[in-house]
């Protein structure tokens, strides 16, 4: 499974005891590597600089990364400065300024009288400065994907170190559980989850948040399962190291590797199913400008303003691509034998 | 064999069943009363009480899940409040629609997807093998409904009066009805020729409704390419990876090495083992399909599984939700079941170990 991009909440559901992920056969490669750069070869010279540099060195030569970095860039600096790069606030209604509800672009420089004031993508049904709206719409998009992700990962990598460290009928417990939450399509559960909880923003987070636990639960509990044989950590164990000092500081670090890898691309589903409830009218509710219920409102007028349609679905590509491309790049980046 | 197919049928029974607990336990915690749900705003505390009485709605929370498994394996799911027809019925009107649709959608991933990855698995770092990523990257990143939109938008508005033009929502062009294949062939109507029957394309197919058949299929076309582009991306990336590994080992190179045509290496002895991957990978793009066919079935206003479980719980028909729920749950199960088998049979090591 090396150059996949495939939604990784559709691991197999068997568990992985079989296969666990060799983290720390690839971060031994990588950290061997390391030595061989500093020190022109000589493999005992000093190990300061580690994975991360590498890996950033890595990265930089990947041409997937940066173009994914490129795209997310772009996309902070829109977040950022949205106020001083829109033209205009993006709930203001432009009715009095001499525009009608969807009116097409009109940008000057292209030829579009001076006399009318300038919308490069045209105006809403609502009568506001889409390109205004689709600016601050970044906004909400990486920051819902990321605080989704961050809840999920937090809590996936609490069950998983749990599973995998205790073992026993406490693994074969938490992993049917997330088995269970693994057999509904996540969109579908997600869509359940919200009319529990009811739509929203928050709650359209903690719903995406809730049913992609499972992928990092596994990931890390696979981690976990090849670390506790490692000899490290038997030699602590012998030494009376307590449980928890070794999980948090022998097991814990050494599950980092493989989770960021999969919470950057699970950045990019996020992205994809918040938009996608919110299309539903069970996420961010208007007048918040988000790209998916901004897509929702107007995909009934698809037909004779495609314009609106189309800016807010390429902004959600926009994003889910850079962080489809950076994850690819970082994975590539953290663990060489898959790269090619 | 057998023992190793018992194991893993066993292994999915608790998964089913928490399935079931979980099922229960979400339609339980929607918010509403399901008696004034049912019934409407204005039904009476009397009458509530009897509402409950009746549906097993005043017993303990165990017990309640206790009569709601009974009647799962009885095959009865409930009554929909806003059709008023058993579950099971709706199932069976609206299930071939999706069954359909995910069925082209995925027959075009595979189609496509597969001979994408095979040449540019092999014509590695060539301009196909490039493009055929970057498209790939792409495909994976489209949101579906925005796909859909722009699908409708290009082919029933942009080329209107050309003959790519395609209908842009619905099953068939207004007015067409098709004739049952059970009324055709005089053969009585039951569940299971009513299920059948609804498979518009099948049924026109054996009826020979000519102009059913090419109205179906060409509505099928835009929803069933919507749904189709993301396991297309995810299918020709994956046959494209699994083939470069297996090209990298000796046996690839044993039968360079005897002079085999270059041919035979790839399509005989490479993708035999390179499909393995793939084959999981299509099994579970059936998880995928499913939750893009809530948001395509939306979009191209299909009446299959996906809008009618937005629609039931949009307008919370909370027994549709819990029987629909619960069916596409279960045969995703089934789904995983059928590929971990058929990886088996396809690849003898996983049966050792």
């Amino acid at each position: 499974m090396s150059d996949d991009l495939y939604d990784p909440s559709d691991e197999p559901l068997e568990p992985t005891d079989d296969q666990p992920l060799n983290t720390i056969e690839a971060s031994d490669a990588i950290r061997d590597k390391v030595r061989m750069d500093l020190s022109g070869g000589d493999v005992s010279a000093s190990t300061s600089g580690g994975l991360w540099r590498t890996a950033g060195r890595e990265i930089i030569r990947k041409k997937s990364a940066i173009v994914g970095m490129s795209l997310l860039s772009i996309l902070l600096l829109l977040a950022a400065f949205a106020p001083i790069i829109a033209p205009y606030p993006p709930d203001e209604v432009l009715f009095d300024q001499g525009v009608s509800p969807r009116d097409p672009p009109c940008i000057h420089l292209f030829g579009c009288a001076e006399e009318n004031s300038q919308h490069i993508l045209g105006i809403d049904g609502n009568g506001r400065d889409y390109f205004s709206r689709i600016v601050y719409g970044a906004r909400v998009s990486l920051l819902a994907a990321f605080v989704a992700v961050l809840f999920a990962s937090i809590w996936g990598t609490t069950v998983g170190l749990i599973a995998g460290f205790f073992g026993g009928w406490v693994d074969n417990f938490l992993m049917r559980v997330m088995d269970v939450l693994l057999s509904f399509p996540s969109l579908l559960l997600a869509i359940v989850v919200v009319t529990v909880l009811g739509p929203g923003l928050i709650n359209a987070i903690l719903a995406i948040a809730i049913v992609t636990i499972p992928q990092y639960a596994r990931i890390v509990r696979s981690s976990v399962l090849s670390i506790r044989e490692q000899e490290y950590v038997s030699a602590d164990q012998a030494l009376g190291v307590s449980r928890w000092r070794l999980l948090a500081h022998r097991i814990f670090p050494n599950t980092l590797t493989p989770l960021i890898v999969i919470a950057t691309l699970g950045v990019a589903t996020a992205v994809l199913e918040i938009a996608s409830l919110s299309f539903l009218g069970l996420g961010v509710q208007p007048p918040t400008p988000e790209w998916g219920s901004m897509l929702a409102a107007e995909r009934n007028q698809v037909f004779t303003a495609p314009h609106l349609v189309f800016f807010a679905g390429l902004m959600i590509m926009w994003n889910v691509l850079g962080f489809n491309l950076l994850g690819d790049g970082l994975r590539d980046a953290i663990d060489p034998r898959l790269g090619r | 064999m057998a023992r190793f197919l018992l194991r893993r049928f066993i292994s999915s029974i608790p998964v089913i069943i928490g399935i079931l607990a979980l099922v229960f336990a979400l339609a339980r915690m929607i918010p509403g009363d399901p008696c004034r749900a049912a019934l409407g705003e204005r039904a009476t505390d009397e009458i509530c009480d009897a509402y409950n009485e009746r549906y097993g709605l005043n017993e303990p929370i165990l017990v309640q899940f206790g009569i709601y498994i009974k009647d799962v394996a009885t095959g009865d799911l409930g009554e929909s409040f806003r059709f008023g027809v058993p579950v099971t019925q709706l199932l069976i009107e609206r299930l071939p629609t999706t069954i359909e649709l995910a069925g082209a959608a995925l027959m075009i991933a595979v189609i496509v997807g597969v001979p994408l990855g095979i040449i540019s698995g092999y014509r590695h770092n060539s301009k196909t093998d490039v493009a055929t990523m970057i498209g790939a990257n792409i495909g994976v990143a489209m949101p579906v409904f925005w796909l859909g939109l722009m699908l409708q938008y290009i082919f029933a508005v942009f080329l209107r009066d050309t003959p790519l033009a395609l209908p842009p929502s619905g099953k068939l062009d207004a007015g067409l009805i098709p004739v049952p294949f059970y009324e055709a062939w005089g053969l009585p109507m039951n569940g299971l020729t009513e299920f059948l029957s609804e498979f518009t394309i099948m049924n026109a197919l054996v009826t020979f409704q000519s102009e059913i058949l090419s109205s179906a299929v060409l509505h099928l076309i835009l929803p069933a390419v919507a749904l189709a582009t993301i396991p297309m991306a995810i299918i020709a990336r994956m046959t494209r990876s699994s083939l470069l590994d297996v090209l990298g080992l000796d046996y690839v190179r044993t039968a360079r090495a005897k002079g085999l045509r270059e041919r035979s290496v790839i399509l005989k002895h490479a993708l035999r083992n390179a499909m393995l991957p793939v084959v999981t990978i299509i099994g579970l793009s059936f998880g995928l399909l499913l939750g893009g066919a809530i948001l395509t079935e939306t979009i191209f206003n299909l009446a299959g599984v996906g809008k009618t479980l937005f629609d039931a719980i949009t307008s919370r028909d909370y027994t549709v939700v819990q029987g629909f729920t619960l069916v596409v749950a279960i045969s995703f199960v089934i789904v995983n079941l059928v590929v971990d088998l058929l990886y088996t049979y396809l690849d003898p090591r996983v049966r050792v170990s």
